[in-house]
């Protein structure tokens, strides 16, 4: 296993966020977490990328390093970028500085150049916009700054929040060929979505989460065939 | 216009040091939303650590040029280290505590140093004269017109903005164009998304800290030699420089530049041709209007986030 959480306990305040979340995501895989609003997606995510602090259950990376009680910035060190819910680009840094931050840790010009021409393979528009601030980029090019900026840490293991988010139908489609280009090449693919029919598309298999915990796990194609997915994320 | 001349000479020389201390309000605005309030003090720190090196170096007769770089960088160096332990100690437990808890704490760390400063141990409660480690002197003089209309420039005023125009420039290439730099930028938009990059936040914070009262300290040092070394020295500069950072628009390090000199002019064509009395007053006069009129400041920036 490349990442295992077991029994993860989250909660803001008195409010339980996560109640005993098990989730494994082996190498290669795109694993898709699906789930309705409020249901504890983003804060598993957050948790672990070393973002919010569990109360209970561990985080293992590859089979033995424990993640909870990693700073955040540790946690990018070990090799998992995580794309945050809504983007998050530094809108008043060009989109160059917003890949060269996602490269921080690497500190030779030569490779994060080499890095950066690798994106530019995945994303050539944002080649063209390089110079441009990433405020003024589209909703879809910001998304992919997002996510070209997380390839920019060379990730083993990358965290996806609602790629989709806001995008107009044809540019989620183009993302997630996108995500699957990037899986194809070697990355490990943890996704979370509200659009579960295009998660679970691509996604090898699934994980649907309801108010904090884990109601069922299966291959996606099973996911997708499932009668209760269907009627509650699927529109019937 | 001779007069002119000379009060706009005197204006940048003054408004070069608030300049120098306006940076400092602005990059830990930037980076924690906090006004600084303890940030005159390190000012006035640096006017006190310079002090006792000019006093330790004075008997080996040292060319001027040499005694300066060892006042100045020891100053900066001490103020380094003071910046990075007020952060570390009094802000940083209250991270995520309300900004007015800090701010409170900032005007309490004011106080102490303002107090420690007045000690024995530190510097005393009576100002004294900086020893003579450069003597000011006229470098530049014009006659404008006639004899009697005269010009002059010292080589203070020259110091001074030199200084300020110089450590400016650095400034903005450690900003722009270096890795620390970046984090900076991208810590002053958000904490949790630059540690997703990686960026250890409270490294960068403390960089800030330490970036920021280097500078002040240089401020320090020049007031010190200009006029004399006080523990209270630091409480007029220090709110000067704020509204100076206002001016320019907190949180822009460009505008605390421009800020700090437009405040320097203001205050000496205020003195030159209304009245010395004013001449505090008319910063805070300023800051009442900046508030009132353009309260983002003359280079602060609204950004729109798109969703």
């Amino acid at each position: 296993m490349l990442l295992s959480v077991n029994n993860l306990e989250v909660s803001y305040g008195a409010i339980a966020a996560l109640q005993g979340v098990s989730v494994s995501i082996d190498r290669g895989e795109i694993v898709a977490l699906i789930g309705a609003n409020g249901a504890g997606k983003t804060t598993l995510l957050r948790t672990i990328s070393g973002l919010l602090k569990a109360k209970g259950g561990s985080v293992l990376w590859e089979g033995k390093k424990e993640l909870r009680g990693l700073a955040a910035h540790e946690v990018v060190g070990l090799g998992i970028s995580h794309v945050p819910e809504g983007r998050q680009i530094f809108p008043h840094l060009s989109a160059r500085e917003n890949l060269m931050l996602g490269g921080y840790q690497e500190r030779s010009n030569g490779v994060l150049r080499e890095r950066m021409e690798r994106v530019f393979g995945l994303f050539p528009v944002l080649a063209e916009r390089s110079e441009q601030r990433g405020g003024t980029l589209s909703g879809g090019e910001q998304q992919m700054l997002a996510i070209g900026r997380a390839m920019m840490g060379r990730p083993r293991l990358l965290l996806l929040d609602e790629p989709s988010l806001g995008l107009a139908p044809l540019v989620v489609r183009k993302i997630f060929q996108i995500i699957r280009e990037i899986n194809a090449e070697g990355t490990t693919i943890f996704l979370v979505e509200q659009n579960a029919h295009m998660a679970l598309t691509v996604a090898h298999r699934g994980y649907v989460l309801q108010t904090g915990r884990v109601m069922l796990t299966d291959t996606a194609s099973e996911l997708l065939e499932h009668s209760d997915v269907k009627k509650a994320y699927l529109g019937g | 216009m001779d007069y002119l001349t000379q009060q706009l000479i005197n204006g940048l020389s003054i408004g070069a040091t608030y300049a120098l201390i306006a940076l400092g309000y602005t990059m830990v605005y930037g980076v924690l939303r906090l006004i600084n309030f303890a940030h005159g003090e390190v000012y006035m720190m640096g006017a006190v650590v310079a002090y006792w090196i000019a006093i330790g170096i004075a008997p080996w007769g040292w060319p001027v040029w040499g005694a300066l770089a060892v006042i100045f960088g020891g100053a900066m160096g001490a103020c380094a280290v003071l910046g990075f332990a007020i952060e570390f100690f009094a802000y940083r437990p209250l991270r995520n505590k309300p900004r007015l808890v800090v701010l409170i704490t900032a005007i309490g760390v004011s106080l102490l140093l303002q107090n420690l400063a007045q000690t024995r141990y530190v510097f005393g409660p009576t100002p004294e004269a900086f020893p003579a480690v450069i003597e000011a002197k006229t470098v530049v003089r014009w006659t404008m017109g006639g004899p009697d209309n005269v010009v002059t420039v010292s080589n203070l005023d020259l110091l001074s903005l030199g200084l300020s125009l110089g450590l400016m420039g650095v400034l903005a290439w450690v900003v722009l164009r270096t890795r620390q730099g970046l984090a900076l930028r991208a810590v002053s938009y958000r904490f949790d998304t630059s540690s997703l990059m990686g960026i250890n936040t409270n490294r960068t914070i403390s960089f800030t800290f330490m970036l920021g009262s280097a500078l002040a300290a240089v401020a320090g040092v020049v007031d010190a030699i200009r006029y004399d070394v006080r523990p209270l020295m630091g409480l007029m500069p220090g709110l000067k420089a704020f509204v100076a950072a206002v001016l320019g628009g907190i949180g822009s390090i460009p505008g605390a530049f421009v800020g700090g000199l437009v405040i320097g002019l203001i205050e000496t064509l205020v003195k030159g041709y209304l009245s010395s009395a004013y001449s505090d007053a008319v910063a805070f006069v300023v800051l009442i209007v900046i508030l009132l009129v353009r309260p983002s400041g003359i280079l602060g920036r609204y950004e729109a986030e798109k969703l």
